[in-house]
């Protein structure tokens, strides 16, 4: 009873009482930070920063396929992977990073299709185990095509060095973020717009959602390519970050480690998806210097596994929405809000 | 949205505060990175976790426990070498991550020994427009030595074309007549040593290759079998060594084996085949440019059983630890080179002069145009799981040089077991 209840409140008051922050301004601040700490930070500091964009836009896109169209998918990694090597291909060709880092973006827009297709006619474990096999063939498809993929060895990027005396890392921050910001940009406008209401309505109740004549199938492969296109446009990212690119690289626990990371975050958010991004570089930085601290090397490596784990169930204990949902610390006059923490938790599936 | 600004914030301001605590303890003296009046840092990449953790992992461990023994006595001119050792989990985006680590946060003075050909490759321009000292790559790709593009990068192991040309002028020589075939990995070691082995032979009867990803050969070993091979050369890492010569046992498939030095460790194959080991193993052919690990008359191999007992936990001794502190006497001969007034620079000038001696059985080939490793290999044969060296040493180069003996006569350790100044 509470459920339904709490359902109803939500969203009969939502737009009224939610105000939205313009999402315009955040991208601008978020820009201007970015650069503002490309010129602060040690440039260490600023590859870890531009490692968090390129993360933030495949999380910010999964996060909006599962939290907000309740689509899970274990194969963004294979997505990734995608975009990466499509760069790869082309700027060893043509050298054109722009250009490359586009055409990434399309041809894995064209295999989110493919698979989401598939995906739209699939239900909870059936459509997890589809997405795994994605993820699970990348390293077959490489070494049976070696003459183009070279197979476990991967393939290395060609890349000119940033013009003037910009500093590489400062250079990869700034292409990352954009590549972020722009990814948050596009997301926020579609989720708030018509098809994000369409992507809650399919994931709250398809049935309820066929008669308020949604086209559930068109919603979902819809979902999924958009999350596709935001995977590409990551592995594209990657590609130029690692400069190189490998099966190795993207790993059935990469694709893993993206889908705890949006739910240790908080699942449909972009918030949640930012905390996720951030978490995906700390944690394994973290569980290095444990590990180093510890004596032991070999730690290190698994040691990060473990780390997400723990948070993982700690998290959930704690906060079930994700980090996100965790109320940031309130002035008195704000107390009221107290009262109704049911219908904020309902909301939480909110961007 | 205005959470995602605030949690934005909040994040980028971590980020700031935590890089103010990071930049105080980063400066050294004198202007060059990683080096005091008493210490030396120097970093490395290894996969001491993941699919090739096995056998390499010890590499490491055996580096920093000569290292140790050098600093336990007195160190090289006053200083202490501080060995980082990053596991990237082979990995080559981890291994970006983390050499930037050592460079721009720990502030090494040189990469030393970062371990394999798709992770190393990676990194070569980012060591190189940080000017970074790269030495001996742990790897034989001929990558390492191209002076011209990468003036800080050299190279250590044998290089697999060198390798391919030596195991096949002994298939040559002693199996005149037979019919050879290949298996190789599917990336630079499998078509570098192929190329090699082709240079002397010619078209091999039969070739086949393998991923690492796809652990089962039969395939390969099958279609080997079918083309009636007399000798197969395999370039091939320890787990596939051992399982190729397993499935050959399995389908009673028995060849002459003739495997590349990277994959022939007789403890890690030992390991890997279990009780039928002394038997599949028996008479394949192998090559090696180091000491045996099972060789105890090798005055090399006394002064590494001491280190390894007294600095590395006394772990079981390999061919793996003898490669780990080869590369550091290599590297404190070269620091004892460059002289109390080390740079960047100087480091690069010492390891060109080149003329080391150490416990290699063919010279080392450093010069300012050449900055590939050792030059050659000694074969190897087992016998009783034990291998054993016959011949003389071979050396070679990449290209078309003829394959010619080495004469000299191996060298000592100092008595102390540290290279002097």
């Amino acid at each position: 009873m509470t459920v339904i209840r709490e359902k109803i409140v939500a969203r009969v008051d939502a737009p009224a009482t939610h105000r939205r922050i313009n999402p315009y301004l955040v991208v601008v601040v978020g820009a201007a930070l970015v650069v503002a700490l490309t010129y602060v930070l040690p440039p260490f500091r600023t590859y870890q920063l531009a490692t968090v964009g390129a993360y933030l836009c495949v999380t910010a896109g999964l996060t909006v396929l599962t939290g907000l169209n309740g689509q899970l998918s274990l194969g963004h990694g294979a997505l990734m992977a995608t975009g990466a090597y499509t760069l790869a291909l082309l700027q060893n060709r043509f050298n054109l990073l722009v250009a490359g880092i586009a055409a990434a973006v399309l041809v894995t827009t064209v295999a989110g299709a493919v698979i989401g297709l598939a995906a739209a006619r699939l239900r909870g474990p059936y459509l997890a185990g589809l997405t795994l096999a994605v993820a699970v063939v990348v390293p077959s498809v490489t070494s049976t095509f070696d003459e183009t993929f070279n197979s476990d060895q991967g393939l290395s990027v060609a890349l000119d060095p940033p013009p003037g005396t910009i500093l590489v890392e400062q250079w990869q921050a700034w292409l990352c973020w954009a590549g972020a910001l722009v990814t948050v940009l596009a997301l926020t406008l579609v989720t708030r717009g018509r098809l994000g209401r369409d992507m809650r309505a399919v994931r709250d109740d398809e049935t309820a959602a066929k008669l308020a004549g949604i086209s559930v199938a068109r919603t979902q492969v819809l979902a999924f390519v958009i999350s596709a296109a935001c995977a590409g446009l990551a592995g594209a990212l990657f590609a130029v970050l690692a400069q190189s690119v490998s099966p190795g690289a993207f790993p059935l626990t990469l694709s893993l480690f993206l889908v705890v990371a949006i739910v240790i975050g908080g699942l449909g958010r972009l918030t949640g998806a930012l905390i996720g991004a951030v978490l995906l570089v700390v944690l394994p930085a973290v569980a290095q210097d444990i590990g180093e601290a510890a004596g032991s090397q070999r730690l290190e490596g698994n040691l990060a596994l473990a780390f997400f784990g723990v948070v993982l169930v700690v998290v959930m204990l704690a906060a079930p929405g994700g980090l996100a949902s965790l109320k940031p610390p309130r002035r008195k006059a704000n107390d009221e809000t107290h009262r109704d923490r049911p219908r904020r938790r309902a909301a939480g599936r909110r961007l | 949205m205005r959470r995602t600004a605030i949690v934005l914030a909040v994040v980028l301001l971590a980020a700031g505060c935590s890089s103010g605590s990071n930049g105080s303890n980063s400066s050294g003296g004198g202007d060059t990175p990683g080096v005091t009046d008493s210490e030396v840092v120097v970093g490395t990449h290894m996969p001491l976790t993941g699919p090739a953790a096995a056998g390499y992992s010890k590499i490491a461990p055996a580096t920093k426990a000569y290292f140790d023994y050098v600093n336990a006595n007195g160190g090289v001119h006053g200083r202490k070498i501080t060995y980082k050792i990053m596991d990237d989990g082979y990995n080559p985006s981890n291994t970006q991550q983390v050499v930037r680590q050592l460079v721009l946060q720990d502030k090494v003075f040189a990469i030393l020994n970062g371990l394999g050909t798709p992770t190393h490759t990676g990194v070569l321009d980012f060591l190189k427009t940080n000017r970074v000292p790269d030495l001996f790559v742990a790897s034989g790709s001929r990558s390492w030595n191209q002076p011209d593009k990468y003036p800080g990068t050299f190279g250590f192991n044998p290089d697999y074309t060198v390798e391919g040309k030596i195991l096949a002028t002994h298939v040559k020589e002693s199996y005149a007549g037979k019919k050879v075939c290949f298996l190789g990995q599917d990336d630079d070691f499998g078509r570098d040593s192929l190329a090699g082995i082709e240079k002397v032979l010619g078209p091999v009867a039969a070739k086949e290759k393998y991923v690492t990803s796809n652990p089962n050969v039969g395939p390969q070993v099958g279609a080997l079998k079918a083309a009636g091979c007399q000798v197969v050369i395999l370039a091939t890492v320890p787990g596939f060594t051992a399982l190729t010569i397993g499935t050959a046992a399995k389908i009673a498939f028995k060849p002459q084996f003739v495997v590349s030095n990277v994959g022939a460790d007789p403890t890690t194959l030992t390991k890997l085949l279990g009780g039928a080991a002394p038997l599949l193993l028996e008479g394949v052919v192998s090559a090696n440019y180091l000491p045996l690990a099972t060789d105890d008359s090798s005055p090399w191999m006394q002064l590494y059983t001491k280190v390894n007992s007294q600095y590395n936990g006394n772990a079981e001794m390999d061919n793996n630890i003898v490669y780990g502190m080869s590369v550091a006497y290599l590297f404190v001969q070269v620091l004892q080179a460059a002289g109390k007034d080390l740079t960047r620079d100087g480091l690069i000038a010492a390891v060109e002069k080149g003329g080391y001696t150490g416990p290699g059985m063919t010279p080392l080939r450093y010069s300012a145009q050449d900055h590939s490793g050792y030059g050659g290999h000694q074969l190897t044969r087992l016998v009783k799981g034990k291998a054993t060296y016959f011949g003389t040493p071979y050396q070679t180069d990449d290209k078309e040089a003829p394959v010619t003996p080495y004469q000299a006569a191996p060298v000592a350790p100092p008595q102390n077991g540290i290279p002097p100044a």
